[in-house]
C-alpha cells in the first residue's frame, strides 16, 4: 500500500508543479463564481453556521448584506442572517478563497485566475486595504463606500487594463516576489510592486481621467497586501488540480473561519477534518496584546498549502522578527517543512537556501508521523469586529485535524 | 546470498545517519566519519493508536 | 516540598535522562528526583513515588516530566534551575551546532542522500519500524536497540538478506567497519583479520587482544546476541557476515565469536567457514576447544582466539599462549595475596560490565572445579537467589537487564559497580573481587578513576577487620582509546589492584589465588 500511496502522491504533487496560475479577468462574484446566488454569502474556512461565527466574520457578513441591499443596518442584517433565508457557504465550495473573514457577496468584484495547464479556475475578491475594512469585520459607511468604489471604479478599470495587457503569468510573478523578500502570505510588498509595474502602463492608457487612474494607483500602492488576493487564488487553482487523486495523502485544502481550522486530503475527496482554530503567536502593534487577538482566521493558508507563505519563510527576512527573532529561526522552520512535504518546488525557490525549491505537497502521513505541523505565517485580527489587524506571527493547525484524517485514510486505504 | 552491497560498503567511505543516542554521533565525528545526527522522537508523539494507523498503511 | 514540571514536545534520549536524574539526585537536600519522558510506564512509576500531579497526569510520551522532592523550597528551586540548564544545553546541541537535525529518516536522506549506514539506538518498541524503513531505503543498519521481538528480528534479517544489506542487531553493541568503531568499540589497528561476533564485549576483547599482539582488523561485523542462539533467527547475519568476509580481499583470516549455537546452526557456521577457503578461528564461548580441523582452529578462550588469528595472519604456526607471568611468579603473587587474608574469607566475587567477559570468567572457574553462582547462569542450582546479593562463589553480570532497567549500563556509569564493590567488602566471606574494565567509545571517560576509589575503600574496610581483599582486573582497550589506557592501568595499580593484560589471564590468576585460598 505504501508504494501505491507514494505513487498517488507523486501524481498529486506533479499536478501542483505543473500548474500555471494565470490572471485572465476581473469579474463580479455573481457572474463568475460557480453556484453563486443573490442570497448566498461565501465565507472563509470550513462550513459554519451564522450562530457560531466569530465577531469579525459576523461583522463582515453584516457589511456584505448591507452592501447587497439585503439589510439596511446591523439589526436587520442579524435578523436576516439568523432567519435561514441566507445561504452561508465556504468559499472553498465554490472554487474561491477569501482572506480573513473572506466574505464574498454577489456584486463584489473578483479576480479570475485560471490554471492554464488543467483549465480549472479560482476566484478571490480584491484586497480593500488595512485597518477598518470588511474582512476584519468592519461595516461602517466608510467601508461600504470603499467597497462600492472598488466595484464601480477600481475593478472595471483593472478589467479593461487586463484586457489591454493580456493574461498575466502569476506563477512567474510569485516566483520573482519570493526572490525579493516576499513569502506570499504575510509579506506581499514585492508582489504588489511587481503587479503595479506590470499593469500601470495599461491603466494609464485607458480612456479615463488622470485623477481616477491616479487614485487607483495610489490605492494599490498604499496597500502592501494588495498582492495577497492574487497569490491566494493562484495557489487555490494550483492545488485544486491535485484534489481527489485516489490514494493520495497530500493535503489539498487548509482554511480557517475564526472558530475552526479545517483541512481536506486529496485521497479523501471533499471531506473536511476540523479542529479548534489556534491563537497566533507573534508580535502586536503598539497598544495591542494577546488579549485583543481573534483566533486564527482566513483562507490565506492556501498559500502554505501550495508551498509558499510559511513554507517559504526562509525567503522573507522581514517575517523573521515575528517568528522568534533570528534569520536562523526562519530557515529552521522551512527546513522542518521539508520533512512533511513530498517534493521541492520546481519554480518557487529560496535564495538563502541556495535556491532550493520550497517544500511542496504537505503529506498527511508525514505530519502525523513526525509530529511536525505546518508552519503558517499570518496576520492577527482584533477579536472585536471592525478594528482591524493588531499583529502578525506564527500559528499551527490543531493536530487533531490530521489525526482524524489519518483515521479515515487508514480505514479507507489500510491493509 | 548476495553480498555485493556489503563489499561495496567496505570499499567506500562510511556515511552515517545516527538515529538515537547523540553520543554515538559525537564519537563518529571524533573518528572523522561523516555523520548526520537526527533529532529522533517517537513517531506520532508515541501515541499507540496513531502508530497502529500508520502501520496499517506501511505494508 | 514537591515540584513537578512538564515540558511539552521535548524529547530526550534515555541515557541523557538517566544521567540528568542522577545529577539532580546528588544535589544536597534532594529526597527524590526524576527527569523522564511521559510514557505510561514512567507516569506509573511517578505515581508510585507520589510525584504525579497536575499537568504531569496528562503528559504524553513526547512530553518531558521533571519531578523533584526536597527538604526545602530552596533546594527544590535550585534543582529545577539546574534541570533547566542541563536541558537547555542539550537541546541547543554541542558546541553551537548550527546544522538542522532532521526528525525523520526521509528528512535525513533529503539532507544526506549519499548515506549508506544508519545507526539505530532508539527505544526497542520503535526500533523495528525504523530499521524496516532503513532497509526499504537501501541502507545498511546497525541496530543497537534491544527489546525487539524475535519475530521482528527474523523479519528484519530476512528483508536485509534479500537486499544484500547488513542488519547488525538487534542488541548489537559493537562493530568496526572500514576501520571505524561503531557504538561501543575500540580504536584498533587495521589489518587482515575479519571478525563476525554475536557478542559485543567479546568482539571488543578479541579485537583489543589482536591489536596488543600486533595484528589488525579488516572488518568486525556484529550480529546481535540472538543470531545464533535462537533457532528462529537461524544465524542469518552470522552466515551473511562470513560470506561478506569471504569476498573481502582485505580479509585473510576469519574469526567467529559467539556463545555455543544451537546444534544445526553450529554445523552450518562451520561449513560456511570452510567454504570461504580462508583460515578461520572459531570461538564458541565455554566450549572446550577441539583443536584443529583443517584450516579451522578452535580456541579455548578469547585471548587464544586472538593469538591464533594473529599467527594465521602472519602465516605462522600458532604456539599455545603463555601466561604473561611465569609459574613461579604466579605462585609468589598468589601466596602474597592470600597470606594476609582472614580465615573467614573464602569466596570469589566477579563483578562484570561485559556479559561475555563474565561468561568467560565463569567458564574458566567451572572448568577448574569451582561452583559459580550467577544472575546469568542457567545450570541447575546455579542461579543467585537475588542478583543484588552475592552468595558463595559468584560472578555477576552487571550489564544484565535486571540491573539496567532505568539505570545506565555499567560501562557508561560506574556507580552501580562501585556500590556492589562496597557491598562485597562488607561481606566477611569475600576473598577476591574480579573485575573487567572496558575502554573505548561509548564507555565512561574515566572508568578506573571511580573504580580505583571504590577498590581502595573496599580494601581499607577489609584491612580494618584484620583481613585482606584481593582485587584483580583486566582492561579491555588499546593505547589508542581516548581514556588513556596506561593511565587507567596506573590508577588501578595504585589502589592495589592486580591488572592483567586480558580477561582470560585475569580470570586465570584469580583461579590460582582462589585455589590457594581454598587449600589453606
Amino acid at each position: 500500500m505504501k508504494a501505491k500511496i507514494e505513487e498517488a502522491n507523486q501524481e498529486a504533487v506533479s499536478r501542483i508543479q505543473r500548474a500555471k496560475p494565470t490572471l485572465i479577468d476581473v469579474s463580479i462574484a455573481g457572474e463568475a463564481i460557480p453556484g453563486m446566488k443573490r442570497n448566498m454569502i461565501l465565507h472563509a474556512g470550513p462550513p459554519e453556521p451564522w450562530e457560531r461565527m466569530c465577531g469579525p466574520m459576523k461583522g463582515a457578513v453584516i457589511g456584505g448584506m448591507i452592501l447587497e441591499g439585503l439589510a439596511k443596518n446591523r439589526q436587520e442584517a442579524e435578523a436576516l442572517a439568523a432567519s435561514g433565508d441566507i445561504l452561508f457557504e465556504p468559499c472553498h465550495h465554490h472554487s474561491s478563497v477569501g482572506p480573513m473573514a473572506g466574505v464574498a457577496t454577489w456584486s463584489m468584484p473578483v479576480w479570475v485566475m485560471e490554471n492554464r495547464t488543467f483549465g480549472n479556475r479560482a476566484y478571490c475578491t480584491l484586497n480593500e486595504g488595512l485597518g477598518k475594512v470588511l474582512r476584519y469585520g468592519a461595516f461602517s459607511e466608510e467601508v461600504i463606500a470603499r467597497l462600492r468604489w472598488m466595484a464601480e471604479d477600481l475593478a472595471p478599470a483593472l478589467k479593461k487594463a487586463l484586457v489591454r495587457h493580456g493574461p498575466i503569468d502569476m506563477k512567474s510573478m510569485i516566483a520573482q516576489a519570493l526572490q525579493m523578500g516576499d513569502e506570499g502570505h504575510n509579506r506581499n510588498r514585492a508582489g504588489t510592486s511587481l503587479f503595479i509595474r506590470e499593469i500601470a502602463p495599461d491603466l494609464v492608457m485607458l480612456d479615463e481621467s488622470r485623477e481616477k487612474i491616479a487614485r487607483i494607483l495610489a490605492f494599490i500602492h498604499g496597500n502592501d497586501h494588495f498582492f495577497l488576493n492574487l497569490s491566494m487564488p493562484s495557489c487555490k487553482c494550483t492545488v485544486d488540480a491535485a484534489a481527489s487523486v485516489e490514494g493520495s495523502s497530500v493535503v489539498t485544502t487548509m482554511a480557517r473561519n475564526g472558530t475552526e481550522f479545517g483541512i481536506r486530503v486529496s485521497g479523501l475527496g471533499d471531506r473536511w477534518f476540523t479542529g479548534p482554530a489556534g491563537m497566533v503567536e507573534g508580535l502586536y502593534l503598539p497598544g495591542f496584546s494577546a488579549r485583543d487577538a481573534a483566533p486564527d482566521i482566513g483562507d490565506s493558508v492556501i498559500t502554505e498549502t501550495a508551498g509558499i507563505g510559511g513554507f517559504a519563510m526562509a525567503a522573507a527576512p522581514a517575517i523573521v522578527k515575528f517568528v522568534g527573532g533570528s534569520a536562523r529561526d526562519a530557515i529552521r522552520y522551512t527546513q522542518q517543512m521539508y520533512e512533511i512535504t513530498v517534493a521541492e518546488n520546481d519554480t518557487y525557490r529560496i535564495p538563502t537556501l541556495d535556491f532550493r525549491g520550497t517544500p511542496t505537497g504537505i503529506d498527511l502521513l508525514k505530519v502525523v508521523e513526525t509530529g511536525i505541523l505546518p508552519a503558517i505565517n499570518t496576520g492577527i485580527a482584533h477579536k472585536e469586529p471592525g478594528i482591524g489587524m493588531v499583529g502578525a506571527g506564527l500559528v499551527h493547525p490543531p493536530e487533531n485535524c490530521f489525526h482524524d484524517a489519518l483515521e479515515v485514510f487508514a480505514e479507507k486505504y489500510g491493509k | 546470498m548476495n553480498v555485493k552491497k556489503i563489499s561495496e560498503l567496505f570499499n567506500k567511505e562510511l556515511v552515517v545517519i545516527n538515529m538515537g543516542l547523540d553520543s554515538f554521533a559525537d564519537n563518529l565525528r571524533k573518528e572523522e566519519v561523516k555523520v548526520l545526527p537526527m533529532d529522533w522522537k517517537p513517531p506520532a508523539g508515541g501515541d499507540k493508536r496513531l502508530i497502529s494507523l500508520l502501520e496499517k498503511l506501511d505494508a | 516540598m514537591k515540584k513537578i514540571l512538564v515540558r511539552k514536545n521535548a524529547y530526550y534520549d534515555s541515557v541523557f535522562l538517566m544521567l540528568a536524574t542522577k545529577a539532580l539526585k546528588q544535589r544536597p537536600g534532594i529526597k527524590e528526583a526524576v527527569v523522564a519522558m511521559g510514557t505510561e510506564v514512567n507516569l506509573g512509576l511517578l505515581k508510585e513515588i507520589g510525584l504525579l500531579s497536575g499537568e504531569a497526569e496528562s503528559a504524553r510520551p513526547n512530553d518531558l516530566v521533571i519531578a523533584i522532592e526536597a527538604e526545602t523550597g530552596e533546594a527544590v528551586e535550585e534543582a529545577c534551575r539546574i534541570a533547566e540548564e542541563v536541558l537547555k544545553k542539550k537541546s541547543h546541541g554541542g558546541g553551537g551546532e548550527e546544522d538542522y537535525r532532521p526528525v525523520s529518516l526521509e528528512g535525513a536522506l533529503k539532507i544526506l542522500p549519499e548515506a549508506n549506514l544508519v545507526v539505530i539506538s532508539v527505544p526497542g518498541r520503535y526500533a523495528a519500524r525504523e530499521a524496516r524503513q532503513a532497509v526499504n531505503k537501501g541502507l545498511h543498519v546497525m541496530l543497537f536497540s534491544d527489546h525487539v521481538s524475535v519475530e521482528e528480528e527474523v523479519e528484519l534479517k530476512e528483508m536485509a538478506l534479500e537486499r544484500g544489506l547488513l542488519m547488525m542487531g538487534p542488541d548489537c553493541g559493537t562493530a568496526i567497519l572500514n576501520g571505524k568503531p561503531l557504538c561501543f568499540a575500540n580504536v584498533v589497528r587495521g589489518g587482515s583479520i575479519g571478525l563476525v561476533a554475536a557478542s559485543g564485549s567479546g568482539l571488543q576483547e578479541v579485537s583489543c587482544c589482536i591489536d596488543r599482539m600486533g595484528g589488525g582488523i579488516s572488518q568486525a561485523i556484529g550480529t546481535g546476541g540472538r543470531d545464533l542462539q535462537d533457532r528462529r533467527v537461524r544465524g542469518r547475519m552470522m552466515l551473511m557476515g562470513i560470506e561478506a568476509l569471504k569476498h573481502d580481499p582485505e580479509t585473510r583470516v576469519i574469526v567467529v565469536i559467539s556463545k555455543p549455537p544451537a546444534e544445526e546452526l553450529a554445523a552450518k557456521v562451520l561449513s560456511k567457514l570452510k567454504d570461504t577457503g580462508k583460515p578461520c578461528v572459531v570461538h564458541f564461548l565455554g566450549l572446550k576447544p577441539s583443536g584443529t580441523r583443517g584450516s579451522m582452529r578452535f580456541s579455548g578462550n578469547m585471548e587464544e582466539a586472538a593469538a591464533m588469528a594473529v599467527a594465521l595472519s602472519r602465516g605462522e604456526e600458532y604456539r599455545p599462549l603463555c601466561f604473561s607471568l611465569s609459574e613461579a611468579e604466579v605462585s609468589r603473587v598468589a601466596e602474597a595475596e592470600v597470606k594476609r587474608m582472614g580465615s573467614e574469607q573464602r569466596y570469589v566475587r566477579g563483578l562484570f560490565a561485559g556479559g561475555t567477559l563474565a561468561l568467560e570468567a565463569m567458564a574458566l572457574f567451572e572448568e577448574e572445579g569451582f561452583r559459580i553462582l550467577s544472575n546469568v547462569q542457567k545450570g541447575p542450582g546455579r542461579a543467585l537467589h537475588s542478583p543484588h546479593c552475592s552468595e558463595s562463589h559468584a560472578i555477576v553480570d552487571l550489564g544484565d537487564d535486571v540491573f539496567t532497567l532505568g539505570r545506565p549500563h555499567p560501562m557508561i556509569d560506574p556507580s552501580q559497580r562501585d556500590e556492589r564493590i562496597a557491598k562485597e567488602a562488607v561481606d566477611p566471606e569475600t576473598a577476591l573481587v574480579l573485575l573487567d574494565v572496558v575502554l573505548g567509545y561509548g564507555a565512561h571517560e574515566d572508568p578506573c578513576g571511580a573504580l580505583a576509589e571504590s577498590v581502595s575503600k573496599a580494601k581499607g574496610q577489609v584491612a580494618g577487620r584484620g583481613g585482606y581483599l584481593c582485587v584483580i582486573a583486566s582492561i579491555t582497550g588499546t593505547e589508542k582509546d581516548f581514556q588513556n589506557m596506561a593511565e587507567q592501568k596506573k590508577k588501578l595499580e595504585s589502589a592495589g589492584c592486580l591488572v592483567m593484560p586480558s580477561n582470560y589471564q585475569a580470570s586465570l590468576l584469580a583461579v590460582h589465588v582462589m585455589r590457594k585460598v581454598v587449600s589453606r
